[in-house]
């Protein structure tokens, strides 16, 4: 009842909806008004995102949007500024040599780190994904065994053109005791205890002519015949003795399938000159680079 | 059954003669409905208000001051430098920020156990512009009293005209104060010809009109409900005071009960109070301070002029509102401010935050420098059958200058350094650039796979760099 509320409970709580049962005032009480202002904004802004984005499912696809934005467009859009920022340094590098990125540390460093998705796309699938290739079958980059040469001027060519190397299979060309001698023979080279019979032996079946008289490697060109060096301690084909027998006996990309396969594409197709040049900065920082 | 009705009558009547509703009278605060004009009156507090607020003239004039030729203060973030009087702050020296905030806040809570809300009333930047803005508003549309019945007026051509004006200045000071907020973070010149020219970048426009919005909307119409509902520390004030805490307080014992002021001598039961009512009308915020300390009190001290002055006319002792402690009103011995606790403890941590900062400042390492070991392949065979490492090297030069260093390794025997920058190379100022370093050892070496060497940069031409990087070099268990 109301004389039981104090004469200024109207103005402390406001207005009263006008319902009243068994002297229970049901009073007005409005929230906050900053309550409100943003419910209000709250609402506004679900219309005003209505129309203007995506965003009404419907059967196929949905409302498109007044603004027509949508993910995939936001994404080449962005694709296209970090082009913009790259370009500058792309421009460079297409004006620069091999050598001259190698002496300058910054585009050094540009090269090596936009060309690791070219890589990961185009070498790691063999040579792994820090190129330390897979042993026996996949070349290691990050060491300073290079068949071909490891300066940045044959690496570029190794990826340009491709390599492909053979070695004659010596199961018919020799007896099956030279070959075993033959293989104990380069195991001791590389351990430094080669014996003055077994140079004998090496010189007169023939593996000078791609190996060369000293056994490290071709002479053919000045990057070498794709002979491996028989003197270190890296194997191209595996080192214990059964792997150095198959490798002897059926050789390298012969007509045998126990014959070595050693294939590396010519890349010099698919991929720019730039990048070509970016990846063989990046190879030759792996670990053994020469100069 | 009658007699649960009779207690709840009992209860009723006990409830209503209570106190209960006399108090909630007095929680009942503005919540924005009404605006708060207040009145200007001039005085000591109101004096020490100015004095107090022109440390924002320094604000202002920041982002033109020189030293040495550079920027004073000046944060550049795309460069992720801050440049603090000619001492430059990197990212990496983050840390010290930390400290600076938590001195910041316990000098805040310091004071505030000292003198209560000091801050509120005197240096908070939204109250400062509050006082601005209603200096503008009564110079523009007159005495509180013109302007609540302007308030109340319907809208008219000389309504609209005056709201007009109002707005526009109130913009400008906005305007203005966003532009320099925005100044500390590019560079000045740059800045007002982006804004002149249409070409400032997105985030200095973002700035400018946040900022603006923001301090037309928070300064000209929140006002003191963002010290009410917005500001986290009158929330937190009870836990920072004691009743030690000085505080603008008025004094009941004097002032009750309170009489109205008649000629001749006073009533030897009345107060000294003579509710006039204008502590009430120039309180910025709208508190009545009789009614004893409360959420909305920023102790600016206007209610403190206010009382004064009508004392002084009235020819009755000043101070009836005054700046005291609770323990000092009710007649107890208050302890000097260095024999409270919470002072003592209060200062101690600022001392250590104080010196933390000065130590930081004056020890900011010229060089960040980290070595990432490479993982794929941890590690290498040579040819000759020894061991390669790979390293990515960053090292950041912190200073100015392009700095000449060399790096080094130590730490296992026969150790051969392969560098592609060499053994000396020129660190470019403020830049970092990555490059690899290579590690070389005997296979013999690892009698475990893991062997701890240390990577160690010397300044070449300033000797006092000399910094060391630990790292591993891996190889196989021989």
């Amino acid at each position: 009842m109301d004389n039981n509320m104090k004469p200024d409970d109207k103005e402390k709580y406001g207005s009263d909806t006008g319902h009243e049962w068994d002297g229970i005032r049901e009073l007005k009480n409005p929230p906050p008004r900053w309550w409100m202002i943003s419910l209000h904004a709250s609402w506004i802004f679900v219309v005003v995102y209505l129309f203007l984005y995506p965003s009404i499912p419907l059967l196929h696809g949905s409302t498109k949007g007044l603004l027509g934005w949508t993910m995939i467009k936001e994404y080449k859009e962005a694709l296209t500024e970090n082009d913009k920022i790259k370009a500058p340094f792309l421009s460079k590098i297409s004006g620069m040599s091999a050598r001259e990125i190698l002496a300058d540390a910054g585009m050094r460093n540009f090269a090596e780190q936009s060309t690791k998705t070219t890589f990961g796309d185009s070498c790691s699938a063999c040579h792994g994904g820090g190129g330390q290739g897979k042993k026996g079958v996949y070349p290691n980059l990050t060491d300073d065994e290079w068949i071909y040469g490891g300066d940045i001027d044959t690496i570029i060519e190794t990826i340009t053109y491709g390599r492909q190397p053979a070695m004659p299979a010596h199961k018919d060309i020799l007896d099956d005791a030279s070959v075993n001698k033959l293989a104990d023979f380069v195991i001791a080279l590389s351990q430094g205890s080669a014996t003055p019979e077994g140079w004998n032996l090496f010189k007169r079946s023939n593996c000078v002519a791609c190996h060369g008289n000293d056994a490290r490697g071709g002479n053919f060109n000045k990057n070498g015949s794709g002979a491996a060096n028989l003197t270190d301690k890296i194997w191209r084909f595996g080192g214990n003795r059964d792997e150095v027998l198959q490798t002897i006996r059926f050789g390298v990309n012969q007509d045998f399938p126990e014959s070595r396969k050693a294939v590396m594409p010519a890349w010099g197709e698919r991929l720019s000159a730039d990048q070509i040049k970016m990846l063989a900065v990046k190879v030759y920082s792996l670990g053994g680079g020469q100069k | 059954m009658s007699k649960p009705v009779e207690e709840d009558q009992n209860f009723e009547e006990e409830l209503l003669n209570s106190d209960l509703y006399t108090e909630e009278g007095h929680w009942h605060v503005n919540a924005g409905g009404n605006t708060i004009h207040a009145s200007r009156i001039p005085g000591f507090f109101r004096n020490l208000r100015w004095y107090a607020q022109s440390i924002y003239f320094f604000f202002f004039i920041g982002p033109y001051l020189q030293w040495n030729g550079q920027r004073s203060i000046y944060f550049d973030i795309p460069h992720r430098q801050f440049h603090l009087f000619g001492i430059t702050v990197w990212p990496q020296d983050i840390w010290m920020l930390a400290v600076l905030l938590i001195m910041l806040a316990i000098s805040l809570v310091a004071v505030t156990a000292i003198a209560g809300r000091v801050f509120c009333g005197y240096f908070c930047f939204h109250m400062v512009w509050v006082d601005w803005f209603t200096l503008v508003e009564k110079y523009l549309e007159g005495t509180p009293s013109k302007r609540r019945k302007l308030d109340a007026e319907s809208w008219g051509l000389r309504k609209i005209t005056l709201r007009l004006i109002k707005y526009v200045i109130w913009l400008s000071i906005g305007l203005f104060t966003a532009f320099t907020i925005t100044a500390y973070f590019m560079d000045t010149k740059e800045l007002l010809n982006g804004y002149l020219h249409l070409n400032a970048p997105p985030a200095a426009w973002g700035s400018l009109l946040i900022n603006t919005i923001g301090v037309f909307v928070f300064t000209g119409f929140m006002r003191e409900q963002v010290c009410f509902w917005l500001c986290p520390y009158a929330r937190i004030q009870s836990v920072m005071i004691d009743r030690d805490t000085v505080w603008p307080t008025y004094d009941a014992k004097r002032g009750e009960p309170r009489t109205k002021y008649a000629r001749g001598p006073k009533d030897s039961k009345a107060g000294d109070c003579i509710n006039c009512n204008l502590c009430f009308n120039v309180c910025p915020t709208g508190v009545d301070i009789r009614n004893g300390m409360q959420e909305g009190c920023i102790t600016c001290g206007m209610c403190i002029d206010a009382c004064d002055t009508v004392m002084g006319k009235i020819k009755r002792p000043k101070g009836l509102i005054r700046y005291v402690s609770r323990n000092e009103l009710s007649g107890k011995i208050v302890p000097g401010i260095y024999k409270r606790p919470r002072v003592i403890i209060y200062t101690t941590i600022i001392l250590l935050a104080l010196s933390g900062i000065v130590y930081g400042l004056n020890h900011i390492a010229p060089l960040e420098f980290t070595i990432l070991h490479d993982r794929m392949p941890v590690y290498t065979e040579m040819s000759d059958g020894s061991i390669q490492n790979k390293y990515t090297i960053k090292i950041l030069n912190k200073t100015p200058k392009d700095l000449l260093v060399s790096l080094n390794a130590e730490g296992v025997d026969g150790l051969k350094v392969i560098s592609e920058q060499g053994e000396a190379f020129v660190l470019p100022a403020g830049k970092m650039i990555p490059f690899h370093v290579f590690l070389r050892v005997n296979q013999d070496v690892f009698k475990t796979s893991n062997l701890p060497v240390k990577f160690r940069v010397k300044g070449l031409e300033n000797k006092e760099i000399d910094i060391s990087y630990k790292s591993m070099l891996i190889g196989p268990k021989s």
